[in-house]
């Protein structure tokens, strides 16, 4: 197996808030993510999926380096990016972009789109400008857009064009990793699929890596060659898209597949296993934080963590019923 | 049987300031919903979904108007009624849903004050009738301890919660018809499962009508027993869920078909080339012939007029009559 683009080893974020009156003030912490462990192969799309507040946008923000990690390793083709400096660091942010979920927030209107498009070429590299203006060219293509668009502003495109915009920014700059924050969410049911062909395209004739985060699973499976679900800060279950849909071992994976909408009428329609809502991150049950709304918890889910460790091959699972 | 809800050839139109621009939103819609029955009602932003809703209730922004046709509701033409006759209407026969529950509770009141409000002025009950009521309607949508939970206020509840408290309101004055716009558009995919299978128990204790404005197939094939597509304020393509789904008419809902990702599946998903069309600047013909893998010479010049396919299946199309269904599915798939 070759060396993975970026590992990500025992990564913690605890986020300190403040409760209690004026004169008892405490700390507690959001255990937002809590020793997550996972690695992208190049030319592979990593899916990664949950509910509103299981972290997974504290991951992205964790690799992107906006957040500082409270504990762990992220290591971008063997360097500890967490240590780098200077012109290495520049490095890892050149090669690791991200394109957000709203295109109509994540584009500043005031700027054209060749100057959105070349401001990482501006701060990255010293090309000329005629070599600017060749590559604009060149990354406006590859995502399907004509060259001489540069010379217009965000609010002259639709959704998906803007998304396409987003996307050759994150690619301009010979990126390896593209961190895909819900990049289709927002867009109309007809331009998804533009969008997410786009991005396969994309991989397949540059080889770069993607985080795909999601939380509906039909798309992230379809796009994702593995997914990694997460739930409350921990990653519960780590498999191939296929396998992890045919045969999903943990509970909340087994209740996601359960909740996805079905393609056709005539699909079966099981009712949903758990109940209830997500707990706050801020007080998390005990032992397993899946135990308070598992059909299938025991008494040692309150008390034990459990470990993710291999139940088949490349299919691993945190969860006690494995052990 | 005269249905529940019968809109024939509805138009709604907005005028620009100073009356120099029409965009007709709803342009000449017409369908039925019996008792009991759930209409997807399903198309993108902008194609008139909203605005169709909002025509039935009678809560058109001030810029709006329906310029022609007919809502008959119970047997009632709706049109025709002043605003203080539809308030009588609104809560007691049709409730809505609306897609942001936040914006939709006022965060000032109690959830008993929110909840008991139809049941007050629709049902005129107070006192002790009306408390057990909102207790029971909380109980119905799944609130647990619903004597404690009425006292609270909506910044309390989770935003699934907030959501089935909506659901309650819109089941206290004991409607006949519910409209849900995108109800679960900002919820979690649990809490969504979860949701939609309480609105199927609710429909199956109380005989209510529904109609599920989505541009979600996935919910459609869930919750749904006929579907109206909407394209550029235009029904094109009108049926039962199962038939459009095993053989849609319409190249539109061919599309729409074949863009969305099955759960485990590699295959490569259609895209519609090109983006919706703006309301104000339609193209000639059949609104959707630059974006149609079929379109004719005659889909540019003449607008399509309504093809039946048996009894309750409609397509606005000039190839639709003509082409296998099956081969143009192939044909878009591929």
């Amino acid at each position: 197996m070759t060396a993975p683009v970026l590992e990500v080893q025992g990564l913690k974020k605890y986020f300190p808030v403040s409760t209690g009156g004026l004169l008892h003030r405490r700390t507690a912490w959001v255990k937002a993510v809590e020793a997550v462990d996972f690695a992208i192969q190049p030319s592979e799309t990593l899916g990664l999926i949950g509910e509103s507040g299981c972290g997974k946008t504290t991951t992205a923000k964790l690799i992107l380096l906006q957040e500082k990690p409270t504990e762990g390793s992220i290591r971008f083709q063997g360097d500890n990016v967490l240590e780098l400096q200077g012109d290495a660091l520049m490095r890892y942010r050149r090669a690791v972009q991200v394109v957000f979920q709203d295109p109509y927030s994540s584009l500043s209107p005031r700027m054209r789109v060749r100057d959105i498009i070349a401001e990482p070429l501006e701060i990255h590299t010293d090309m000329s400008r005629a070599e600017i203006r060749e590559r604009v060219a060149e990354v406006l293509e590859l995502v399907g857009l004509q060259p001489d668009v540069a010379d217009l502003f965000p609010h002259e495109f639709s959704g998906g064009q803007r998304q396409r915009i987003a996307i050759a920014r994150a690619l301009v700059t010979d990126t390896r990793l593209i961190v895909l924050d819900e990049p289709v969410s927002a867009l109309d049911v007809s331009i998804r699929a533009q969008i997410m062909n786009q991005l396969e395209h994309l991989q397949a004739t540059l080889g770069v890596s993607y985080l795909f985060i999601g939380h509906d699973l039909a798309g992230v499976a379809h796009i994702s060659h593995r997914i990694a679900v997460m739930y409350l800060g921990q990653l519960v279950e780590l498999a191939d898209a296929t396998e992890l849909c045919e045969h999903p071992l943990h509970p909340y994976t087994q209740a996601l597949l359960i909740a996805a909408l079905p393609a056709h009428p005539d699909d079966k329609h099981e009712r949903l296993t758990i109940a209830g809502e997500i707990p706050s991150a801020l007080a998390p049950p005990s032992g397993c934080r899946f135990h308070t709304r598992c059909p299938r918890a025991m008494p040692r889910c309150a008390e034990e963590v459990p470990v993710r460790r291999d139940a088949a091959p490349n299919h691993s699972v945190a969860c006690h019923l494995y052990d | 049987m005269t249905p529940l809800l019968e809109v024939t050839d509805l138009r709604t139109h907005f005028t620009s300031f100073g009356g120099t621009r029409v965009v007709k939103a709803v342009d000449g819609i017409s369908f039925t919903l019996n008792e009991g029955e759930t209409l997807g009602l399903i198309g993108e932003s902008g194609c008139g979904k909203t605005t169709t809703c909002l025509s039935i209730v009678g809560l058109l922004p001030p810029a709006g108007r329906i310029a022609g046709g007919r809502i008959a509701f119970q047997g009632e033409e709706l049109t025709e009624k002043t605003s203080r006759e539809m308030r009588r209407i609104r809560g007691r026969s049709i409730a809505m849903i609306l897609q942001d529950p936040m914006a939709s509770l006022n965060p000032l009141f109690s959830i008993y004050l929110q909840v008991a409000e139809p049941a007050y002025y629709h049902q005129s009950m107070r006192g002790r009738t009306l408390r057990k009521r909102v207790q029971e309607l909380l109980r119905s949508v799944r609130i647990p301890s619903p004597e404690q939970r009425m006292r609270d206020y909506p910044h309390q509840m989770s935003g699934g919660m907030r959501q089935r408290i909506v659901g309650a309101i819109a089941l206290s004055g004991g409607p006949k018809l519910i409209i849900a716009d995108e109800p679960t558009t900002n919820l979690d995919v649990t809490i969504q499962a979860q949701y939609l299978d309480l609105l199927k128990d609710l429909q199956r204790d109380t005989g209510v009508a529904i109609i599920f404005v989505t541009h979600n197939l996935g919910i459609v094939a869930r919750m749904c027993d006929r579907m109206a597509v909407m394209y550029a304020g235009k029904i094109v393509e009108h049926g039962s869920v199962r038939n459009l789904f095993n053989g849609a008419k319409h190249p539109y809902t061919r599309a729409l078909l074949g863009s969305i990702a099955r759960l485990g599946s590699k295959e490569p998903l259609y895209a519609i080339p090109g983006h919706p069309p703006n309301l104000a600047r339609l193209p000639s013909g059949c609104a959707f012939h630059p974006r149609c893998p079929d379109a004719m010479p005659q889909c540019v010049t003449d607008e399509p007029s309504e093809t039946h396919f048996g009894a309750d299946w409609t397509a606005r199309c000039w190839r639709a009559a003509a082409l296998p269904a099956k081969e143009a599915y192939d044909r878009a798939s591929a």
